[in-house]
């Protein structure tokens, strides 16, 4: 209990295990037992606080600025990187069948993120993109490392920067 | 409604034989590793579909454990082999 | 043949189509990098468009929701556990294939 706020940390995590609990497995258990409400989540509450004393340091109350305001700006990017996947796929193809040419390299270049979430959501959206996976990241100056399969994928990223300003844009070009 | 289902766990079983020459001939450790983690994907989408075949909704939980616990094995394998010791 | 039972139908066989295709980049591919590239990026759309269409034979329930549990955590978990594997082989010095060399 070293942070500020714990009190407040571990009854949030309690609320957010427990009703997942209650949304995964209270439904076998009430086909069995009809309106016997203890024996329905004695166990569920049980495992919320086993899990939550443990891991409980995720919802700090000091690292949420603006929270609602970056999760409103974070469902139509999850929505563009939906349709990221499939050009990903379509792209695969064409290489496997020998449609387009194999030819890797490797780039590098810098960023202006420096939070933790959003390095880590930038990261796993080059994987998703057609052509490139993340290899490595540096924290303090945002440089990114990153394996591309051919010409065409790797010039998106450096020359056309659209990916850099889409989530510059949602975590407000930290 | 059974044959689709049929079609399709035949067909993911058949890919994990072929994948499996990967694991076998793969030059060095990297190529075996990768074929391992490859079979562990298939094999959740091959749990449900089992599943869905024999009409008994308990084997999506299977498959939920499955994932995290391969997820974790993944991880451990590659940090073991960057760096020579686990931590 | 309802019509749920020929759209998912469809989706199932899009999303074998796509496993067939990551496991021939597999074998075919002349390095490791690039393999990853292939298995990385076919096995996650393969697998949500098969969880997919069991998502839509089955209606509106409590199975839907742990389907969706279970390809939701797929979707966050894949990209990372490849990225991990292409830090270990880098940092450890496996060489990287240019275009003319011999397949490795």
């Amino acid at each position: 209990m070293k942070k500020e706020g714990w009190s407040f940390s571990i009854a949030l995590t309690f609320c957010v295990m427990f009703a997942f609990w209650m949304l995964l497995s209270a439904w076998t258990v009430y086909l069995l037992e009809p309106y016997d409400l203890f024996k329905v989540s004695s166990r569920g509450i049980l495992a919320a606080l086993i899990v939550s004393f443990l891991t409980y340091e995720i919802f700090v109350p000091s690292r949420g600025e603006n929270v609602l305001l970056k999760i409103r700006r974070l469902i139509p990017y999850i929505g563009w990187e939906l349709w990221q996947i499939y050009l990903a796929t379509i792209d695969v193809t064409k290489r496997v069948l020998g449609i387009l040419p194999v030819d890797p390299r490797i780039i590098e270049f810098d960023t202006t993120l420096r939070s933790d979430f959003a390095l880590v959501t930038f990261a796993n959206s080059i994987t998703l993109t057609p052509g490139t996976i993340t290899i490595d990241i540096e924290p303090e100056k945002g440089r990114y490392i990153v394996h591309a399969i051919a010409k065409e994928p790797a010039e998106s990223l450096t020359v056309d920067q659209t990916m850099q300003k889409k989530v510059g844009h949602v975590f407000m070009e930290e | 409604m059974i044959v689709p289902f049929l079609v399709v766990g035949i067909i993911i079983a058949t890919t994990i034989l072929v994948c499996s020459y990967r694991a076998i001939y793969g030059p060095g450790t990297f190529n075996r590793i990768v074929a391992a983690n490859v079979i562990g994907t298939k094999a959740i989408v091959l749990l449900i579909v089992v599943g869905y075949i024999i009409e008994r909704p308990e084997f999506i939980d299977i498959a939920l454990m499955y994932a995290v616990i391969a997820f974790i094995g993944t991880i451990i394998i590659a940090k073991y082999v960057e760096r020579g010791e686990l931590c | 043949m309802l019509a749920i039972d020929v759209i998912s139908t469809m989706f199932l066989a899009a999303g074998a189509f796509f496993m067939i295709i990551g496991t021939a980049g597999l074998l075919r591919f002349p390095d490791f990098y690039t393999r990853l590239h292939a298995t990385g990026k076919c096995d996650t759309l393969g697998q949500i468009l098969i969880i997919v269409g069991c998502m839509t034979y089955e209606g509106l329930s409590f199975i839907t929701i742990k389907l969706f549990f279970v390809s939701a955590f797929y979707l966050l978990v894949g990209p990372t556990g490849t990225h991990a594997l292409m830090k270990a082989a880098y940092a450890s010095g496996l060489p990287v294939w240019r275009k003319g060399d011999k397949r490795m």
